[in-house]
């Protein structure tokens, strides 16, 4: 049914379709609208079979996620930033017990200094912990992924990320089409474990292991995500055939056909990219753009065979290896070993700054005729900067940067964007 | 939020797609808020922030002395503002200022939404005259809009208010245009 609804709220309805069991709930913004609203309709007895545990923060958010889905439950889970790391390790056990739990992530800055709006940088802190991560451009695919999620995470027994742009999608109101109850079931099955804890049948889950098998446990975690590969595009088929809309994938291609520069980016900035790109195509420029939904695993081959023709490829994205550049770019250009192109990385959007058509205009611009540099932090200030280092190499004690820096602008958060 | 929220739902009632989404300034009550939202016949990828609006709705007009809210603002761009002064009361009716650019209509909405709901919620008589004077959206689809959001008799009163809204801007314009 077609609904004007919250990002949140759609997210909320599509959980509920998927009849977890346990779901664990801590609020931190911007994912706390979807546990609020998953909480009211287990309140009100509109989602059944479920227990709703409020727990004391994310690290017990996660345990008690992995112990709901080692007793075999359909579990569920959401966070966002700070609350991400607070369970870090308990995100490595998840993924390294096998345990399918989905859990939506609101992307949101990490501080210091602290920062409540969106980019990418809690989801990538994770990257490498061994859960699937998928990227949502739109509050329908944020809706659709769920769904998808619960069936891959199932099928491989691994855990499995939703990640959706904080606020540009969480709090976005927008047309978005929930599926009925007999669709979500024909598509997801009932959860049957590989593992369980049962008093009739006991098993021990999370033993030591010794070098003399600890090897073989990752390389095995490392396969399951190999063939996922496989799986992710077969789900996303079946998921069209049953819903009658494409959602998710490992990556979609935009306009790519004989583009000369590819614009690479994960989540909804893809969206105000291919607004760009119609322009510019409009004028007779080669260009076009490349989502990647699947970030882990990370789709090489695909990724390579849809950049092969391109001269330049550039990546923008919204996170930061601070003393590297980029984090998608490495796997980006990893995909393109031993093609030479020339390759640019694009910091933008650090904690919620808009990323505007005028500012990708401009770049894609400068990345045509190759005048960008290796890494670009797009619309820098460049002049807040220089008056910070010029400061700092005056004064030995010149105090918290983030301060004398605000003091130099204004107030917090005055602008847009 | 929930007016810019509030408007989606109404143009989504008229087939028609709609994007609303905020802009939190600083985390602290009373602090400055902007939401936004773009309406279109089809589907809307652009998830900027909406950087030249073609209408501006003000709640709180004390907001015209603190922030640039014009920055972006088309000539014979829509500004409604929640005030039952007049421009010249508000010190934009003069021409210095360059405010005759725009079509301004003062909307004593906070007045309104008082005689009618019984609290200071300007959101849905700020709306209905954005219908009245635009007609991006209708008064009936706002009534609809409204009568999904909030349970019957507070709607019923919201309508009331709508309603006053709508026909005081409709004058009003017709004032303007003549």
């Amino acid at each position: 049914m077609l609904k004007q609804t919250e990002g949140s709220h759609a997210v909320a309805e599509a959980v509920a379709l998927c009849r977890p069991q346990v779901i664990c709930a801590y609020p931190i913004t911007p994912q706390t609208h979807i546990v609020e609203g998953l909480g009211e309709m287990v309140k009100s007895g509109e989602l059944t079979g479920c227990e709703f545990i409020n727990v004391e923060s994310e690290f017990a958010a996660l345990s008690v996620a992995i112990g709901a889905s080692a007793a075999g439950a359909r579990t569920y889970t959401a966070t966002s930033s700070q609350g991400l790391l607070f369970m870090a390790e308990a995100v490595y056990n998840a993924a390294g017990l096998g345990l399918p739990i989905v859990m939506t992530i609101g992307n949101r800055a990490i501080g210091a200094p602290i920062n409540i709006w969106n980019d990418h940088s809690d989801s990538m802190s994770m990257r490498d912990a061994g859960w699937i991560q998928l990227f949502a451009e739109t509050n329908q695919e944020a809706l659709d992924l769920h769904i998808q999620a619960f069936r891959l995470a199932e099928d491989l027994s691994c855990p499995v990320m939703v990640c959706m742009d904080g606020f540009i999608l969480t709090h976005a109101y927008d047309r978005v089409d929930v599926p009925t109850q007999a669709q979500v079931d024909a598509f997801l099955p009932p959860y049957q474990p590989r593992q369980i804890l049962d008093p009739s049948d006991p098993v021990s889950i999370g033993a030591m292991v010794g070098p003399e098998a600890f090897t073989e446990v990752r390389y095995l975690q490392h396969h399951k995500q190999l063939r996922a590969l496989g799986l992710i595009p077969q789900l996303a088929a079946d998921f069209a055939k049953e819903f009658r809309r494409d959602s998710g994938g490992l990556i979609r291609t935009y306009r790519t056909e004989g583009a000369e520069t590819i614009v690479v980016a994960l989540g909804s900035v893809n969206g105000t990219i291919q607004e760009v790109v119609d322009e510019m195509r409009a004028e007779g420029n080669a260009i076009g753009s490349v989502s990647i939904c699947s970030f882990r695993p990370f789709p090489l081959a695909v990724l390579r065979e849809a950049l092969c023709n391109a001269r330049r490829v550039v990546v923008l994205e919204k996170c930061l290896a601070v003393g590297m550049g980029g984090i998608v770019s490495d796997g980006v250009r990893k995909s393109l070993s031993g093609i030479v192109l020339n390759g640019y990385t694009v910091i933008a959007g650090l904690g919620g700054r808009a990323i505007t058509r005028t500012s990708l205009r401009k770049l894609f611009e400068d990345a045509q005729r190759d005048e960008l540099e290796q890494v670009t932090f797009l619309d820098l200030d460049a002049d807040l900067v220089s008056f910070e280092l010029e400061r700092e190499s005056r004064v030995r004690r010149t105090g918290p940067t983030a301060e004398a820096l605000l003091r130099r602008i204004g107030t917090v958060a005055s602008r847009i964007g | 939020m929930s007016g810019a929220e509030l408007l989606s739902v109404a143009a989504f009632i008229e087939g028609r797609h709609a994007q609303a989404f905020p802009s939190f300034g600083s985390e602290r009550m009373g602090a400055p808020v902007m939401a936004f939202c773009r309406i279109d016949d089809k589907e809307i990828r652009l998830r900027e922030p909406v950087l030249e609006p073609d209408a501006l709705i003000i709640q709180d007009a004390t907001l015209l002395h603190q922030v640039d809210l014009f920055n972006g603002l088309p000539a014979r761009g829509v500004v409604l503002i929640n005030s039952a002064k007049s421009l010249d009361e508000m010190g934009l009716g003069g021409l210095a200022q360059g405010f005759q650019q725009y079509r301004v209509y003062p909307v004593p909405a906070t007045d309104l939404a008082l005689k009618h709901v019984g609290r200071a919620v300007p959101n849905v008589p700020l709306l209905a005259a954005f219908a009245a004077v635009t007609g991006v959206i209708g008064l009936a689809s706002l009534e609809r809009a409204i009568g999904e959001k909030f349970p019957a008799s507070i709607a019923e009163r919201n309508v009331a208010a709508a309603r006053a809204a709508f026909e005081a801007a409709k004058s009003a314009k017709e004032t303007i245009s003549a």
